[in-house]
């Protein structure tokens, strides 16, 4: 049994798998798409395909709209597509490993471009495991995927352009708002300001998070502001929030649901798994896969591109997926140099035009310092349920790293394989031991990346079957 | 905890959930369902047995695993719905026949 | 404070010496590598196992024999030590037997091992398919399992439980540990000993080498020349399921947090902890061949680690010649051989020298050139 063979492996369909597959396969190389979802569009195009011609399209806004044309592009490319694929391990080479409907089965290809977009900063605080609390993305995938709303006014929590825009998307919707948390820091809109020259460029932008502000104002939501700590409470379900704000202001509210969000951050699992060098990115305050100017790791002939090479949305996300394709084009001898790096140049130029609004975004949207120091009692990892205190405790005695930590504690060592606890470990490994977070490095990475059955893994055995 | 806008028409399913019946939008991820029903929970944790529910609906938490057609261990915000599948919630660890 | 000890190397082995040299009094400084090192004792499979082991070297297979006696009161002194429970189990041990003939292979070589440790009761037992059904009730076994032979000594501890409690009991008895102390060189220093580190130097009478796949390097440094090699094991871990399988076996385990841990493989002798694909379908399949249930369970984390192997794979005792004080400790089954490493292997050295039952494992077996 060979396994099938591209030039090209994408993985993600979102805004920079879509932009990859078209402009790999206009240079004539082979490509294949996996992609976990049942449909192209990745997180911000989710379900385009189905909702686009239903009238639930006018509530989601405009650059939802904008996918529609996108997943239409990319369906005629010529890339073979697979939905409801989940990679679970790249081995160089390369050999990719892939799992749909129960099926484990490899493909091979000459170049890969991981386009697995990003993830959601995880936000512990005590009860933020209690049925009930989601994320603010987790409930937009619910509007887009489901036409799913919470079922009563619902308390959303944190900070961002993402909760302003599902908190309009979900009132068009006819969904109802008890009232907004907002985590933002006191003094961040000015140290913001500072960049916003640069961001004039991206007056649009601008204007659409100030529209959002203020719709939700003349809505009447209740804001409650610097908010810096939260808590939610109840007996095996969230029946109650209190939260304290910069000046000492506490509050208790009755909530059935809550939703939070503290930006995003790239998913670098696949990266750090296959050995990329990662690097330390002090704005947005997570790791990145070091990159040269198309978009290629440490690792020869495997990209990352869009929000995985660094949060810079759906508008970076394209260019950097064309940047990505050109150079496999080029280095597959499809596309000779010059006429890349002319191409390369548009490409650059809607990158930066894209990215001009970030550096005012992450100053103003950046974690707030208690996102990284939960109360002990906060359960950090939420599948090995591993408290903030233990990790702590242990941090201290004799000074471990973050692996001899996760070998001593079990943090990190489950299903997720640390995607929600990784972070929160290495600042608190970090205070307790008076280091920088970067310093301190982050879990190592095993295979799978996600959970395979030993029946799918034996399947792949070679081996004749013993009589 | 939440709800559905509209109705789904002719795309209506029907899964069962525990043995009971419940009817879905084809397409739709179980997840989703899941959140729809007042119990609330989806799961129970393998070490101190506290209920849980779907978190990210983005694959990254695993805290949506349900067994599916008698497959254990599924990501609920993954798998889409089909008339007449079977989910079975997880309660503490799975036994080896689930 | 000035240490009458140090060890070098804070892996199972290293842990294990210096937790017996704190309960006897010493003043130990335990020092360990870098966060990303190789460490066999983050990578192991946790079994305190007997049956089969010791060919051709009977000192062996009595050393083992020991350490799976003496388990039992390690545990609980390291248990009460530290508050960390250890979930020892030694109820017995299982090596299932595909066909017939893997069944009588087994006995074989058993039977051949027994026959060289002269004399006493056999620790195993050989059982049939019906006698490993009743012994494991519940158990849906594969159609090729013939049977399996049962060690009477063999059981299970969890080993990353182990290495914290080691660590935890020795900050407790004011032992010092220090991660991320990376011993580059070690020099003489009249009768003392100097180790040279990241940016500072430290200073002890004595010293024992227990840093694994390192401690050639270090070893050659006090007149001893340690061979070494690595040899890859990857491991499977699973979901965690409710309790079903009663006893450890050979390459099958249920831990005590309830996952499956499957393996390991021998497979490569290179400084190499990469996974591979081939291996984890290899394991998978000869698991679900055992139990074919297990074949719906998920894999969550497949991981490599490096055996530390000795030419004859048997392990290395040794103190210097040349550099009285300076003492290298070096096995791979550093679960099964804790209980020997924290009492009379710290014993020995505490007084100062290794009695004659440890002359077996002296390094000098590699030193005398083949006959030719
Ligand atoms: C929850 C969430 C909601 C957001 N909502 C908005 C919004 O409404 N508006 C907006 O402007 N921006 C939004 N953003 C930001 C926006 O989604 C990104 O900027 C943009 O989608 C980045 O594109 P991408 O192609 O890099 O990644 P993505 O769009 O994330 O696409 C990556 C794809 O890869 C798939 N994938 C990941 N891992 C694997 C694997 N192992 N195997 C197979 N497939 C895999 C994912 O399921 C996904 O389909 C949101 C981000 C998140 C995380
Ligand atoms: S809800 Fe988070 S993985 Fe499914």
């Amino acid at each position: 049994m060979t396994a099938p063979h591209t030039d090209l492996l994408i993985v993600g369909a979102g805004p920079a798998g879509m932009a990859a597959a078209v402009t790999a396969c206009s240079h004539g190389l082979s490509v294949r798409v996996v992609d976990d979802q049942p449909a192209p569009g990745g997180q911000i195009w989710r379900a385009i395909e189905t909702v686009a011609s239903t009238p639930r399209l006018a509530r989601l806004g405009q650059a939802y709209r904008a996918g529609a044309d996108r997943a239409r592009a990319f369906r005629s490319c010529g890339a073979v597509y697979e939905p409801q694929s989940e990679l679970w391990q790249i081995e160089p080479g390369f050999r990719a490993f892939l799992t749909r409907d129960g099926q484990a089965r490899s493909v091979t290809a000459d170049a890969v471009i991981l386009a697995t977009g990003a993830q959601e900063r995880p936000v512990p605080f005590p009860g933020w495991t209690l049925p009930g609390v989601l994320t603010v993305g987790a409930a937009q995938i619910l509007l887009k995927t489901a036409s799913t709303v919470p079922e009563r006014p619902v308390w959303i929590a944190g900070c961002g352009p993402l909760p302003l825009l599902y908190m309009t998307q979900l009132l068009a919707a006819g969904g109802q708002i008890a009232g907004f948390l907002d985590t933002t820091p006191r003094g961040r809109a000015s140290a913001a300001l500072r960049h916003l020259p640069a961001g004039l460029r991206r007056a649009g932008e601008l204007a659409k998070g100030l529209a959002w502000s203020l719709a939700l104002r003349r809505a009447g939501i209740p804001i409650i502001r610097h908010v810096t700590d939260l808590r939610a409470e109840g007996d095996g379900r969230v029946e109650r929030l209190r939260y304290r704000t910069e000046d000492g202001r506490e509050g208790e509210v009755t909530a059935e649901v809550l939703l939070v969000h503290e930006g995003l951050v790239p998913s670098i699992h696949v990266p750090l798994a296959l050995g990329c060098t990662v690097e330390w990115h002090p704005a947005q305050h997570c790791y990145v896969p070091l990159l040269d100017g198309w978009g290629e790791t440490s690792q020869a002939n495997l990209f990352v591109a869009g929000d995985g090479a660094g949060i810079g949305g759906a508008e970076a996300a394209e260019p950097r997926g064309r940047l990505a394709a050109l150079r496999v084009a080029t280095r597959l001898g499809k596309l000779d140099a010059v006429r890349a790096e002319r191409a390369a140049k548009t490409e650059r130029a809607a990158l930066a035009r894209a990215l001009a609004l970030r550096p005012f975004l992450d100053t103003l949207y950046g974690p707030r310092a208690q996102v990284f120091a939960p109360a002990d009692e906060t359960l950090v990892c939420r599948c090995e349920e591993v408290t903030a205190g233990a990790l702590r405790a242990r941090a201290v005695e004799g000074r471990p790293g973050p692996n001899q930590l996760k070998a001593f504690t079990r943090a990190g060592m489950g299903p997720c394989q640390g995607r929600q606890c990784g972070y929160t470990m290495a600042h608190i490994v970090a205070a307790a031991q008076n280091r920088k977070v970067e310093e301190v490095g982050f879990f190592r990475i095993r295979p799978p990346l996600k959970p395979v059955t030993l029946g799918e893994l034996a399947c792949l055995d070679q081996r004749e079957p013993a009589a | 905890m939440f709800r559905k806008l509209h109705n789904p028409g002719s795309a209506t399913v029907t899964i069962y959930i525990d043995g009971c019946a419940v009817t879905a939008e084809a397409g739709e991820s179980i997840a989703a369902v899941m959140l729809r029903q007042p119990t609330g929970w989806s799961r129970t944790t393998s070490i101190s047995q506290s209920p849980r529910a779907p978190y990210c609906m983005m694959g990254v938490c695993f805290e949506c695993l349900v067994a599916v057609d008698g497959k254990g261990s599924l990501q609920g915000c993954l798998t889409p719905v089909r008339d007449g599948m079977r989910v079975t919630r997880q309660q503490g660890r799975r036994s080896l026949s689930a | 404070m000035q240490p009458d000890i140090v060890v070098i190397g804070g892996g199972t082995v290293g842990a294990a010496v210096a937790y017996g040299l704190a309960m006897r009094r010493q003043k130990v400084l335990l020092l360990d590598g870098d966060d990303g090192d190789f460490r066999a004792a983050r990578a192991n499979f946790g079994l305190v196992w007997l049956q089969g082991k010791g060919l051709d070297m009977p000192a062996y297979q009595a050393l083992t024999r020991s350490s799976t006696e003496l388990w039992r009161g390690f545990s609980d002194e390291l248990e009460a030590e530290s508050g960390i429970e250890l979930f020892l189990e030694q109820n017995g041990g299982l090596a299932f037997c595909l066909g017939e003939e893997g069944l009588e292979k087994r006995r074989l070589d058993l039977l051949r091992l027994h026959n060289q440790r002269g004399g006493g009761e056999p620790d195993w037992e050989m059982l049939d398919r019906a006698a490993l059904e009743r012994l494991l009730p519940g158990v849906a076994l594969g159609p090729k399992v013939a049977g399996a032979s049962f060690g009477r000594r063999d059981g299970h501890a969890n080993p990353l439980r182990l290495l914290a409690a080691l660590h935890v009991a020795l900050l407790r008895r004011g032992a010092n540990v220090r991660h991320r102390a990376r011993v580059n060189r070690i020099e003489p220093a009249g009768a003392d000993f100097r180790l040279v580190l990241n940016g500072e130097t430290l200073t002890a009478p004595r010293i024992v080498i227990a840093a694994g796949l390192g401690s050639s390097a270090l070893a050659r440094q006090v007149g001893l020349e340690v061979p070494l090699r690595p040899e890859r094991g990857q491991v499977l871990v699973t979901e965690r399921l409710a309790r079903f399988l009663p006893l450890p076996a050979s390459g099958l385990r249920q831990t005590d947090e309830g996952t499956i841990m499957i393996g390991a493989t021998k497979d490569g002798h290179d400084f190499d902890v990469s996974t591979t694909t081939e291996a984890a379908a290899s394991l998978s399949r000869k698991t679900t061949e055992i139990i074919p249930a297990l074949a719906g369970v998920r894999l969550v984390r497949h991981w490599a680690g490096l055996r530390i192997m000795t030419p004859d794979s048997y392990p290395i005792y040794a103190e210097s010649r040349s550099h009285p004080g300076a003492f290298v400790a070096i096995c791979h089954s550093g679960v099964t051989l804790a209980a020997v490493h924290a009492s009379l292997l710290a014993e020995a050295i505490a007084e100062g020298s290794l009695p004659d039952t440890f002359s077996p494992f002296h390094q000098r077996r590699f030193d005398v050139p083949q006959a030719a």
